[in-house]
């Protein structure tokens, strides 16, 4: 058990507009914390700019809310000088795939241990209502009246490409699930993205309708658990089979389907193929998936640079600055 | 050596090594000035690289050159020009004579003069020298590929690696006229090649043949030096470039503080050798991230300095462009972080290997708000140590971003450095949060020099944040606040205010000067070569050097007004100048401004200063 409880890492009174998905996450990120028990000053919470990046604010943590964008590469710095800290990165979809893509893909690659959170409500919301790069084509915005004419960014598959190794997914409002997640971030020994979906009240509200309120997750979405095999819909009637190249949606009883013909999750298989399928699913022919998609050992990072630093250290024999000198060449004058 | 030869006593000789960039003449050149410093010479060093890592063999952009000036006392500079020029080919010849003194001695390989080499190097007849105006006398022709070919034929090597030995020839001919003790190359080579005894073998003995050649055939040898070894304060030294002793001055600095030395950083040059350096020394603990771009490089070591390291990140002008809004995250945060610009020339681009001091307004200036942020600037290869030093003093004392300035010609360029003792240099005590401040502390509480204090991650009861949004001074909450905002405008420029830093030295004609010469930075040497010929030649002539840029030295104002006519010397159309009129009430200095990527030249700079004395 322990020693804490969601009070001790609760800070201030949250700014962000009433119904705000965020407030919902700040809410199950508090009670995950005290479920995980690392002390509150074991840990950084690290965020760049835009409603999401104030999150830090409401932590009793260590905390730094920056600059646009760089909230990855500050945190990578952070965790590899100080590997004892428990670092949990904040971003927005703009702040961490727009201005802050190239250090998304980055971390991943790299498998930095940084509890990357995504909270991806698909608009720019402190500049007041821009389209992001999740929004998807032809969304209307301000800076869109008549429709974007570009593709969004989906997130897993951006941390696919980049070789993550940890990807989840929960909605703002499920605070269970989102908890899980969180947890099995925080146990995931690496670079672990979270997706979150949630919705922006004032300038897109019902981006995640389908999956907003527990009975459309019901209906819409599929809780994926390493190890069960792949039921959903409101009465469990649905499940999930390969087909060839691809995943199709079955129900159950029907051409003699049963349970056993069903996908069974596997989210430590090395290959990322079926992950990134699943993860990719969207309505209305498919459930939206939910819960921890891929979780993959690898070495990290930080890890690894400091055991390098561990074993040069052994293999060389100058450890202080004057042993330093003394490996040059190195002449007298009498 | 035998009596024939006509001897010459020098004080101090350039040697200038060039050839395709292939040619290794860099090596040469450092092994050379190895021996001559080893030996009790002063030496000062510059290598000229090509842009284009691997231009068409035998072209005029490929040619490679390193300048090698030693002397009997002390040299500021790698010398204006040569007394020998090696020329490895006929592009180095076309390309480098320009940087030979009229009664230089020229060695070249004739093998490299042939009809397709001298079409390469553009030369519209077949006799180069004729062409160029070089007294044959002057010119010590030998078939060096054939020679070296010779020496090696029974090596087994195949042709390609015998061709390197080529520089070892040169050099060895070089040291033959120099009077120099071959056993000091040899030992060098020993070490170098460790792992390939073969390499080291051949290479000693091709370095005996050019010697050898020299001895058997010093008719043809215009001159022979001798330069002896005057004044030079005891001691232990070492060969060390700008760039190298950064990075040492960054090692020694948190060894003194007790830190991690944490280095966020991206490839460019010419400030690469820093990155290499460090990466080199995981055995001291030093912490090297290679990012994924300039912006990670200064936010990731400014996340490392939340974390409680001694945080750097390398670049140049360039990638300051790219670093300036975390540097400004850190202005605000009020963490240490050390940002290190060897200056190259710009814009954009510009001339990624040579030298410019055109950084020195965006380093000071080039952020957005009220953004105070000290600005050291080094003022030689050795000095780099020193002032890297005080730079990760002054951030850890002071709570501050501080920029660390060199530039192309002095990172790359090389001196004697005395081997310093870490006990001589003074302690280094960040500002920590004492243990009784528990409870009451807040984030931006101040000492006496209106500095924060630092709690870093893993203290029980510290628990904060920082960040980029404008904080109460007292609660460390966000703050809209008029009163406020300009309150801490205000502390964050007293703070920068406060730090002390040591006063301005006039050297020269101190207290009688007609012209006193004002630079900062990489032109120490050439600025203090330029005063010491006037001075030679009956002249009364002071020289105020900076390297404290931002705060400025309290004396500035008393030493700029001192004197009657002032001029301001600098690699650059007058920034420094610019900053010193903004500082200076009623400063108006005559300028001296070059911005062509090479350094200034001696003779240049003191007719030009002549020409304002005599005004």
């Amino acid at each position: 058990m322990s020693e804490y409880t969601a009070k001790d890492y609760k800070k201030g009174q949250p700014r962000w507009c009433p119904g705000c998905g965020d407030h919902f996450f700040l809410a199950s990120l508090h009670k995950a914390m005290a479920e995980i028990g690392v002390a509150p000053h074991d840990i950084a919470v690290i965020s760049g700019i835009g409603c999401s990046s104030r999150l830090p604010h409401y932590m009793a943590t260590y905390g730094m809310n920056t600059i646009h964008g760089r909230a990855a590469a500050i945190a990578t710095g952070c965790k590899v000088s100080n590997p004892k800290l428990s670092v949990w990165q904040i971003s927005g979809d703009g702040d961490g795939l727009a201005i802050g893509g190239n250090h998304f893909i980055h971390a991943n690659r790299r498998n930095i241990d940084l509890k990357m959170i995504l909270l991806n409500n698909r608009i720019y919301g402190l500049t007041k209502g821009q389209y992001s790069p999740t929004s998807p084509r032809g969304f209307v915005s301000k800076s869109s009246p008549y429709g974007t004419v570009e593709d969004p960014f989906r997130p897993a598959e951006l941390c696919f490409g980049a070789r993550g190794h940890f990807f989840a997914r929960a909605v703002a409002t499920d605070a269970p699930g989102t908890i899980e997640v969180l947890k099995a971030a925080h146990a995931h020994k690496g670079a672990a993205v979270c997706e979150i979906l949630q919705n922006c009240v004032i300038f897109n509200n019902g981006t995640h309708e389908s999956v907003y309120t527990s009975e459309g997750r019901k209906k819409n979405a599929i809780y994926l658990e390493h190890g069960k095999p792949m039921i959903f819909g409101e009465n469990n009637e649905f499940g999930l089979m390969q087909d060839g190249f691809n995943i199709k949606v079955v129900k159950l009883g029907e051409n003699g389907v049963t349970e056993k013909d069903l996908l069974v999750h596997d989210a430590h298989c090395q290959d990322n193929t079926l992950q990134l399928k699943l993860a990719m699913m969207e309505g209305p022919d498919f459930p939206i998936a939910l819960g921890v998609i891929r979780d993959v050992e690898a070495p990290t990072y930080d890890e690894a640079v400091n055991a390098q630093i561990e074993e040069v250290k052994a293999a060389k024999k100058y450890h202080n600055f004057a042993e330093l000198l003394e490996t040059n060449d190195i002449w007298e004058v009498k | 050596m035998a009596n024939d030869v006509k001897i010459e006593n020098l004080d101090q000789v350039a040697v200038r090594f060039s050839g395709d960039s292939g040619d290794g003449m860099q090596l040469a050149g450092n092994i050379f000035s190895t021996i001559s410093a080893t030996v009790g010479n002063s030496i000062s060093t510059f290598p000229d690289y090509p842009a284009d890592i691997r231009a068409p063999q035998g072209s005029l952009t490929g040619v490679s050159g390193f300048q090698v000036h030693i002397g009997a006392e002390k040299v500021y500079t790698p010398g204006d020009l040569c007394d020998v020029l090696v020329a490895m080919n006929a592009a180095a010849l076309k390309t480098q004579y320009k940087y030979a003194k009229p009664n230089a001695t020229i060695i070249i390989d004739t093998d490299s003069f042939q009809k397709g080499d001298l079409e390469k190097a553009q030369f519209a007849t077949e006799d180069p020298l004729a062409e160029m105006g070089i007294d044959k006398d002057r010119v010590i022709a030998c078939s060096i590929t054939q020679m070296v070919k010779d020496c090696l034929a029974d090596s087994g090597m195949d042709v390609k690696s015998i061709l390197k030995c080529r520089n070892m020839f040169a050099l060895g001919l070089v040291c033959y006229l120099f009077d120099r003790d071959l056993n000091i190359a040899f030992n060098f080579l020993k070490e170098k090649f460790a792992k390939k005894p073969g390499v080291a073998e051949a290479n000693i003995k091709v370095i005996q043949a050019g010697y050898d050649f020299g001895a058997n055939t010093h008719s043809s040898a215009a001159n022979v030096y001798r330069i002896e070894t005057k004044s030079k304060e005891p001691g232990r030294y070492m060969d060390i470039t700008g760039n190298k002793a950064t990075a040492y001055g960054l090692i020694a600095a948190a060894e003194k503080a007790g830190l991690r030395l944490y280095l966020g950083s991206y490839p460019i040059t010419p400030a690469t050798d820093v990155l290499h350096e460090l990466s080199k020394h995981k055995s001291l603990g030093v912490t090297t991230v290679q990012c994924e771009d300039e912006i990670a490089g200064c936010a990731s070591a400014l996340g490392a300095s939340f974390a409680g390291a001694l945080a750097a990140t390398s670049t140049s002008g360039p990638g300051i462009c790219l670093k300036s809004e975390a540097m400004n995250l850190a202005v605000i945060m009020e963490l240490p972080l050390v940002v290190i610009d060897v200056q190259r020339g710009g814009p954009a681009t510009g001339l990624p290997t040579k030298s410019e001091q055109t950084d020195l307004l965006q380093v000071l200036f080039g952020r957005n708000g009220e953004t105070p942020m000290p600005v050291i600037a080094a003022t030689s290869p050795t000095d780099c140590f020193d002032s890297a030093y005080a730079a990760c003093k002054m951030a850890l004392e002071h709570m501050t971003p501080v920029v660390f300035m060199s530039d192309a010609y002095i990172a790359n360029g090389s001196g004697a450095f005395k081997l310093p003792n870490l006990a001589d240099y003074p302690a280094i005590n960040p500002p920590y949060v004492p243990e009784e401040m528990k409870g009451t502390w807040t984030p931006y509480m101040r000492n006496s020099e209106d500095v924060r204090y630092w709690a870093v991650p893993g203290r029980e009861g510290f628990t904060h944040i920082l960040g980029g949004l404008e904080k109460d001074s007292k609660t460390g909450a966000i703050s809209t606040n008029p009163e406020n905002h300009d309150l801490m405008c205000r502390l964050r420029q007293s703070k920068i205010d406060k730090i002390p830093v040591p006063d301005v030295k006039v050297e020269g004609d101190a207290d009688d000067a007609d012209l006193l010469i004002v630079g900062f930075g990489g032109t120490y040497g050439h600025l203090h070569a330029a005063m010491d010929e006037m001075r030679a030649a009956g002249k009364k002539v002071a020289l105020a050097h900076f390297t404290y840029i931002n705060p400025l030295p309290k004396n500035t104002a008393a030493v700029l007004k001192k004197y009657k006519k002032v001029v301001v010397a600098e690699q650059n159309l007058g920034q420094f100048a610019a900053f010193l009129r903004m500082k200076v009430d009623g400063f108006v200095p005559a300028q001296y401004n070059e911005v062509k990527g090479q350094p200034f030249v001696v003779s240049e700079l003191v007719e030009a200063f002549n020409k304002l004395i005599s005004k």
